[in-house]
């Protein structure tokens, strides 16, 4: 076979792969276009004509309402206070631990990591009772606290397991060298492994600041007032409130996920590498 | 020295583990203890024995529950997995547009399952929502229906959308496996056809096995893990035809505060587990001694 007979069947092949893949992305973002047109219109509008109708009028009246009366904005408010410092949190204690995992030798080294692994694995629903109980014995129940623990805790399973690995990768000697100068073990965690692993750390933080932000199950457990819920939980409190009313209830979606939209634009590199090196090691 | 480097190493560790045994592992091991009571979260537990569970097998709330988490799992080891890995090879050259397809495919993860829950649940409504609309407009009226309030098709709605969350994880998994194969072996086996197709069965997909394995354990205990999407679009109705275990726990606890019950269905959960996990330890213990 010619050279050029090769080439114009992989161009063909290109061209037919193209226009199949498009038409496949844009069924697939139906859900997500259908929302924003949804949400920009009203929903009488909506009932009477159905879905592909023209619309209307075009309005932002569903994002004023669902954020005010519909509290969107409260909510995202308390996603936030609960996200950042679970998010420090984890990755402080999962690093410490990463370190000592990955870097010293001892009995029980193997067994504590393992403990870690077979905890992110866990189903929730084994927790759920005793973390409600202990949760209201500390008085941290229906209080941001109560989630901010039980995140920062339960996430270091998968951050321990993503940061021991890779910090298994930081050469010993480096610590060797500065041991000898008087560094201490601290020091070697704080100024050296510390900044080396500022990649998994942004890879890591990337994802568990989705995770913890995209949680419900635990804002369903620990929370009760609805002035305290994160934005999860705020959206099935706001179904509850607009029934019917879709139009509000799919424009509250979109603004509850603004957050997560940009750290995907944003940090999409580090959240892909999160996941690929999180599960492929 | 050295067991003093030790002792700096158990120091460190002091908080992390404390905190972990207090609210991951010190739990599970009460939940055990509680799936042996009768338990309503005020008086104190009840030591009953095995009886939660005998009385779980005859329960068929729990028996349709238990059924569907399995037609949730089929379903996500079938779907998920093939569109991943199809989309994975698709995209896995440098054809136009190549990065703005992969990130349109795996963009629903970052959304969370409660707002996807929400947009399908638009999207399900029978009264001018998306599906039925476009059903209308295309002329397949008899199709129409209410997607979320008839037991027949209730469970596979909410697994639909769940798949779409679920695609692009399993697309990036095969993705990041591919780029592990040399590009010639892949082209030859696409430029070939027929014999590409068993190129493709005996030489790529070998090669795919270890990010196979992370795919078939992720998407198991994803599945055994549906909780918020079905919580959220239907509270497990109607008439429990939706439920999975995951959120019957949560009904029997919570709800019907009936916490040794509900502790008993969160142990039979970790046991359908149990195996996948110990498979994954087992995996990691394999690349240690590597």
């Amino acid at each position: 076979m010619g050279e050029l007979a090769i080439f114009s069947k992989k161009q063909i092949g290109n061209a037919i792969l193209f226009v199949l893949l498009l038409s496949f992305v844009i069924v697939w973002l139906l859900p997500v276009g259908g929302a924003i047109l949804t949400a920009l219109r009203s929903m009488d509008d909506l009932i009477a004509n159905g879905f592909w109708s023209k619309p209307e009028v075009l309005t932002f009246d569903n994002f004023r309402e669902s954020w005010s009366t519909g509290m969107v904005g409260r909510y995202l408010f308390n996603s936030f206070i609960v996200t950042i410092p679970a998010l420090i949190g984890t990755l402080f204690l999962s690093a410490l631990s990463g370190f000592v995992l990955a870097h010293y030798r001892f009995k029980g080294n193997i067994f504590i990591y393992l403990t870690f692994v077979g905890g992110m694995l866990i189903p929730y629903q084994i927790l759920m009772i005793p973390v409600f109980q202990l949760s209201n014995f500390l008085n941290i129940y229906n209080t941001y606290w109560g989630l901010v623990m039980i995140h920062m805790v339960f996430q270091m399973g998968f951050c321990t397991f993503f940061l021991r690995n890779f910090m298994r990768t930081i050469p010993v000697e480096l610590a060797e060298a500065a041991r000898i100068d008087g560094c201490s073990e601290f020091r070697i965690f704080w100024q050296i492994y510390l900044p080396l692993s500022k990649p998994a750390l942004a890879a890591v933080g990337t994802l568990e600041f989705t995770w913890i932000f995209n949680d419900y199950l635990w804002a369903l457990v620990l929370i009760r007032n609805d002035s305290l819920k994160p934005v999860t939980a705020g959206l099935a409190s706001l179904r509850g409130q607009f029934i019917s009313s879709w139009t509000i209830l799919v424009a509250g979606s979109l603004l509850a996920s603004i957050p997560t939209l940009l750290v995907f634009i944003f940090l999409q590199r580090y959240f892909i590498e999160g996941l690929t090196m999180g599960s492929g090691k | 020295m050295k067991s003093n480097r030790n002792k700096t190493a158990w120091f460190f560790l002091t908080g992390p583990l404390v905190l972990y045994l207090g609210w991951v592992i010190g739990p599970s091991l009460y939940t055990v203890y509680l799936s042996l009571t009768k338990y309503d979260g005020l008086s104190s537990p009840e030591f009953i024995g095995l009886k939660n569970f005998y009385r779980l097998f005859q329960d068929p709330v729990f028996i349709t529950s238990l059924v569907n988490n399995i037609k949730w799992l089929l379903s996500f080891l079938v779907i998920p997995v093939v569109l991943g890995l199809v989309l994975a090879l698709l995209l896995n050259n440098q054809i136009k547009g190549n990065k703005l397809f992969k990130a349109a495919i795996y963009s629903p993860m970052i959304l969370s399952p409660i707002v996807i829950g929400l947009l399908w649940g638009w999207i399900y409504e029978p009264a001018g929502g998306l599906l039925n609309s476009t059903l209308s407009v295309i002329g397949l009226n008899y199709l129409t229906r209410g997607w979320l309030s008839d037991p027949e098709v209730v469970l596979y709605a909410i697994i639909a959308a769940a798949v779409w969350r679920h695609v692009g994880y399993v697309m990036i998994l095969f993705l990041a496996g591919l780029k592990t194969i040399p590009l010639v072996v892949i082209e030859a086996a696409r430029v070939d056809g027929a014999s590409g197709w068993k190129k493709f069965w005996h030489i790529i997909l070998p090669m795919l096995r270890p990010a196979t394995v992370i795919v078939f354990v992720v998407t198991i205990i994803q599945s055994f893990r549906a909780f918020d999407m079905v919580n959220s679009m239907t509270e497990g109705g109607p008439f429990n035809s939706s439920n999975v275990l995951a959120n019957l726990m949560y009904i029997e606890a919570f709800k019907n505060y009936r916490m040794g019950y509900g502790g008993s269905i969160a142990v039979i959960l970790f046991l359908l587990m149990f195996a996948f996990i110990v498979f994954y330890l087992k995996q990691i213990m394999k690349n240690e001694v590597d």
